[in-house]
Formats: C-alpha cells, structure tokens, sequence
C-alpha cells in the first residue's frame, strides 16, 4: 500500500511538472495555433536565470522576478524576430521556426550560462513529509500549487476578461477579429508574454527537484508536448491533467513494470488514448468555440 | 564549407600564436569531449586541462622541438556527432594522435575510426569494453568498470553484506556497471535482490528506490552510472529515507556531484582514483607528487576543486607526450607502440604500465574507497 502510495506521489511530483510546462504550449496555440516548441527554454531560461542572478547575491524572490522578466524579453524578441516576420507563412512553417529558436536559445545558454547543473533551494525546505508510509517532498506541494494557481489564473483570463475574449477570438478567426477591433498582432504578442512567464515561472519551481542547466527544456519540452496533446492541446486544465497522467503512467509502469521500460509504457498509453480521442482528451470543441 | 574555412582559419592562427618564432610544423594532436550534453561535467574540465597542459608542453619547448597544437573538439556528449568529429580529425586535421572521448558509448563509436586510420587514441571513458578485447590502436587512461565493480563488491564484502541491490543508467557506463557489477557480486557469492535501472535525463527516481527500499534482504545498494542522474538518486535515496549504505560509482567522484547533492550525499561511499585524496595519502606513495602537483594546478587555473575527469585528460596527454618522446617521431604507428611499451610512468589515476594484452596500464591498487563527509572526501581505507 506505501508502496503505490509512493509511486502515486512520485507519479503526481514529476505529472505535475509536465503539466506545468504543458500549459505554456497552451496559450500561444489558443492565440496562433503555432505549438511554441521553444517552450522548454522558456522554461529554462527561468530556471537559470534565477540560479544566475541568486549567485550575483540576489534575495531569492528578486531573482526569481529578474529571470521572469529576462524570459518574456526573450519570448517578445522570439515574436518580433522570428515568428512576425513571417507571419504570413503556413502554421508549420512557424513551428519549424520556433523548433530553430529553441536550438538558437539552448546554444546560447550553453555559452552564457555555462554546462554544469545547479540546484535551487527548495522554498519549505527538505525534509520529507511521511503520509501513509510514503515520503512526498514539500517542494512537490509548491509545484502542485503553484501550477493550479497558474491554471486557474489563466482559465479567469481567458473566460473573464475582454484581453481572454480577444485570444479566443483571434484564434477562431484572426481575420474577422481585426474587423472587430482586436489588434490581433498585440493579442499574439501578449500571448507570448503570457506563455513564458509561465514557463518561467514553472521553471523555478521545478528547479529544486528537476535541477536546472542549459539543456533541461528539451527532455520537459517533449514530455510537456505529449501532455499537451493528450489533454487536448489549448486547454489549460486539459494540459495539467494530460501532464498527470503522463507521469503517473510512467511512475506506476517504472515501479510495476520494469523502469527499462518506463518511457515506452507511457507514450504507448498516449498513442491508444489519441486513436480514441483524436483530439485529445478534452480538445474535442477547440475550434468550433465562438 | 564556410566550417571548415573557420577551422582551418583558425587552426592557422593558433599554430601561429603558439609559436612565433618556431618556423617548423607543428604536432598535432586531436582531442574530443563532451563539453556539452549529460556529459558535460566530465567534458569541461577536461578541456580545461588538455588546454592548459598543451600551452605547458609548449612553454617547456614543445615536443621533438617542435611546438604542439592541440585541435579540440566537442561532441555535446552525442556518439554520432563523435563518430563524425572523429573523421574529421583523422581526414582533415593532420593529427598524429588522439584523445576522445568523455563517454564510453562515444569512444565505443569512434573507436573504428581511428582503427582504420591507424592513429592511436586514447579514451577518457571507464568502460571495459573500451580495451577488451585489445584494440591495436585504443587506449584509455580510467580505471575500468570491472576494476571498480570489484573494489565496492569487496568493500561490501568485509562488511558481511549478503543482499545487495543494484540501480543503473540505461547509458553505455550504466550498463557496463550493471553487467560487471552482478558478476563481481556473482564471484563473491553476493546475491543481487533488486535490480533497477533509470534513463540518465529523468528528474526522479523514486519508484525504482521505492521497489530496492521495500525488498526484503538487501543490506546495501550500488548505483551505476554518470553525471546528474547520480545526484538525483543520491537525492531521492535520501527523501525516502533509506539508511542502508549507498555506494556510488566513480562517475561521482567530484566536488559537483557533492554540491548538486547537497547534505544527501552525507555517508556515500565512493570508490575514488587517488586524485580525491592525494593531501591524505602517505609520503613514500610514488603517486602522491604528481596528484598533489596536478590538483594544486587545476585549483589555481580555474578556482574550482579537483576533478578526477580533468585527471584522466592529463593523464592522456601525459601518455601521448611520453611516448612521442621516447619513439623520437611524428608517426602514428611508432607512437602507438611507443604507447603500448609505456613503463613506470607516474600519473595522476595510477602508474601506467602498458602491454600489448593491457591497454589501461593501471590496477585497482589505484583505487581508494572514499567516504563523504562535511561535503569532503575521506580515505576509509588507507
């Protein structure tokens, strides 16, 4: 009984994560139907930014913002550069090129930050806590609520707000939304914003179990995309439960199966559900939203 | 092609640079690591350290009179990307001799490529498969699987441990580990109960550490395997709160697996080469000038502490040097069996003594069991 106790704990932990990053690929997809694979560096950049600027002696808090901050620059320079300027190109042509930003921006982190890994501090410490004969770590509690307060933010923004009601109109149809007003160029730009603050901010709660180094948003990226499309991709909280099950599979398959086939077990899951479900598990209305 | 117009640019002006006034041609000898990727904390300092060594040669008067160019390359710890580095350096560079690479899958992937040009390498990578069975041209300078297999499974041994369990990278030294190391455990009637491995990228451990934790009768347990998966399952082991001893391989044997592990790496043991721990070795240890020479060298040129990785590079470019000097040429068959003839030759793993059947020239007697404590290394066998 501890025993699946504790896979469901590790299950959830590392589901969590993917979640997290699952929910960046979100919103530039709602607003661009682009799928940002540059995602994960996004997610990176918050990470190390924050393990740069703590090691100058900045309070924790202050580097966390100093590298939120950084990200979204980076995310407007991905924008203004590379993704605008051929805005009149075929969606796959855009995500080929966010697949060349993502190398652009790892190489460079590779340079600036250096190779070796670091460790953030974990926010309440690291001292297990034991339920039921399983140990949880504290820092699994702040990603879990970190990333629900995320989606629960972003599900206000898109429902609740008129900023939310431009996103899902320009993503339904950019054309008739600029008729009606919308700067659709601006709701795109701000939807990158929105999709790297966060993965920014996904990275730095990550980073105390993840680790963090230059290279950390390719593997999360790729599991972070799986998620995506299993809970539908454009749904938040269809992306955090996609990122549940992702891990899970993968806890309960790597603690009953054999870890030799861990990964395996878990995109074989994702290849079943997505023949069932096409679009997902909760994307079946995405377009057809007005 | 604009590549190699940038390599060859800036081949020329390094040769330039190290030498101004020697109007000979220089000694080329290659290098690959894997200064980027999983590998990366292998790579860098052993970057750093062929470098700083290469300019030492040359401040010293270079090889044969004549200056030494090192032309160094990165494999992002990718064995293709090896492989393909590997002929470029044989087909392009003009190199006399090689020193490639971090891993042991990469090494293994290069290794024909240097066999067909009949230029020797010498590897910075652990696995036995490296020099068994005896390549004519590879060599390596780290001590190999089976030898540190066999000094934990001992250790474990006159500790009276009769259970013990095994988790491993799916990586080329994961597995190595996990073969050399149930059949070192085999040998010594030690009886494997748990078996586990781990991809090398994943960010948690817990299930495989939650099945070893539950297994009735083991008494310790040996992780396999290299870089920052070492410290995520140093980590975990701790958050489960497992108190039997873990023993590490020497994948862990730096200051960096001790900082990303934080206060979970308390009571690891490590089989470490005498490099952790040369200030604590006795004086009359022939050894113990080089390592500590080497150490204090490393510290001074990059404000970092000692790694054993950075030790196998030296040791290489050690190897390569000695041998162009006494086969008194330039030519890649003489210093290949220049190399295979080394004798008596102090490094900082161990004393080299090449044959033609042994293509390592180190024993275990050259590896210590290290314990970590106050984030230190301590010698527990001396």
């Amino acid at each position: 009984m501890s025993e699946m106790l504790q896979f469901a704990f590790s299950g959830i932990t590392v589901g969590i994560i993917y979640g997290a990053v699952a929910l960046g690929f979100t919103v530039i997809y709602n607003a661009s139907h682009v799928v940002n694979f540059a995602q994960g560096e996004f997610v990176m950049l918050g990470a190390m930014g924050t393990v740069l600027a703590i090691s100058f002696g900045v309070p924790y808090p202050l580097a966390a913002l100093l590298a939120v901050l950084a990200t979204a620059l980076v995310s407007l320079g991905l924008y203004d550069l590379a993704i605008r300027p051929a805005r009149n190109a075929p969606v796959f042509a855009l995500i080929i090129i966010t697949i060349g930003a993502s190398i652009l921006i790892r190489g460079l982190a590779g340079v600036f930050f250096g190779t070796s890994f670091h460790a953030l501090p974990p926010l309440f410490g690291d001292t297990p806590i034991i339920i039921g004969g399983a140990a949880l770590q504290p820092q699994s509690l702040a990603v879990v609520g970190g990333t629900m307060a995320l989606v629960f933010m972003l599900r206000f923004l898109m429902l609740h707000t008129s900023v939310g009601k431009a996103i899902i109109a320009t993503s339904a149809d950019p054309m008739a939304a600029s008729l009606v007003g919308i700067n659709v160029q601006t709701i795109i730009r701000l939807s990158f914003v929105v999709s790297s603050v966060i993965g920014a901010l996904s990275g730095i709660l990550i980073a105390p179990i993840a680790l963090a180094s230059y290279d950390m948003g390719t593997l999360l990226a790729l599991k972070g995309f799986a998620a995506a499309m299993l809970g539908g991709m454009g749904n938040p909280m269809g992306a955090l439960i996609g990122g549940l099950i992702v891990g899970l599979a993968e806890a309960f398959s790597a603690g009953y199966i054999s870890s030799e086939y861990k990964d395996a077990t878990a995109f074989i899951m994702i290849i079943l559900v997505l023949f069932a479900f096409p679009n997902g598990l909760f994307g079946g209305h995405g377009n057809e939203r007005v | 092609m604009k590549r190699i117009a940038v390599a060859a640019a800036a081949m020329l002006l390094g040769a330039f640079a190290v030498s101004p006034s020697q109007a000979q041609e220089p000694i080329r000898i290659g290098a690959i690591v894997s200064k980027t990727g999983p590998a990366a904390f292998l790579g860098e300092p052993e970057e750093l350290t062929l470098r700083h060594y290469t300019e030492k040669l040359n401040a010293e008067g270079g090889l044969l009179g004549r200056p030494v160019e090192l032309v160094l390359y990165d494999d992002a710890s990718d064995p293709n990307t090896g492989r393909t580095l590997a002929t470029r350096l044989v087909e392009d560079d003009g190199i006399v001799a090689a020193i490639a690479t971090s891993t042991t899958g990469g090494t293994l992937a290069l290794a024909p490529v240097f066999e067909n040009a009949e230029i020797p390498v010498v590897s910075l990578a652990a696995g036995i498969g490296i020099v068994e069975p005896v390549r004519p041209y590879v060599f390596k300078t780290p001590h190999t699987d089976r030898m540190v297999c066999a000094k934990v499974i001992s250790d474990m041994k006159s500790r009276g441990f009769k259970g013990i369990a095994l988790i491993t990278g799916t990586d080329g030294v994961g597995k190595s580990m996990r073969q050399e190391c149930s059949d070192a455990a085999a040998a010594q009637s030690i009886e494997v109960l748990a078996d586990e491995s781990f991809n090398p990228k994943d960010v948690d451990m817990t299930p495989q550490l939650t099945k070893i934790k539950n297994t009735e009768g083991v008494e310790a347990v040996f992780i396999g395997g290299f870089g920052q998966s070492l410290s995520v399952v140093t980590r975990n082991y701790r958050q489960l709160g497992i108190t039997i001893p873990q023993y590490q391989n020497h994948g862990a044997a730096s200051k960096s697996f001790i900082e990303l592990s934080g206060k979970a790496s308390e009571g690891v043991l490590v089989p470490g080469p005498l490099l952790l721990i040369a200030g604590q070795l006795s004086d009359d240890n022939p050894l113990k000038k080089v390592a500590t020479e080497y150490s204090a060298a490393y510290t001074e040129l990059t404000g970092q502490e000692v790694s054993t990785f950075g030790g196998y590079a030296y040791d290489a470019l050690l190897l390569i040097a000695d041998a162009i000097r006494r086969a008194n040429s330039d030519d890649p068959a003489a210093i290949r069996d220049a190399l295979e003839a080394t004798k008596d030759l102090p490094g900082v793993t161990g004393m080299f003594n090449m044959s033609a059947s042994d293509h390592l020239g180190i024993d275990q007697n050259s590896l210590y069991m290290v314990e970590i404590k106050d984030g230190d290394w301590e010698l527990i066998d001396k």
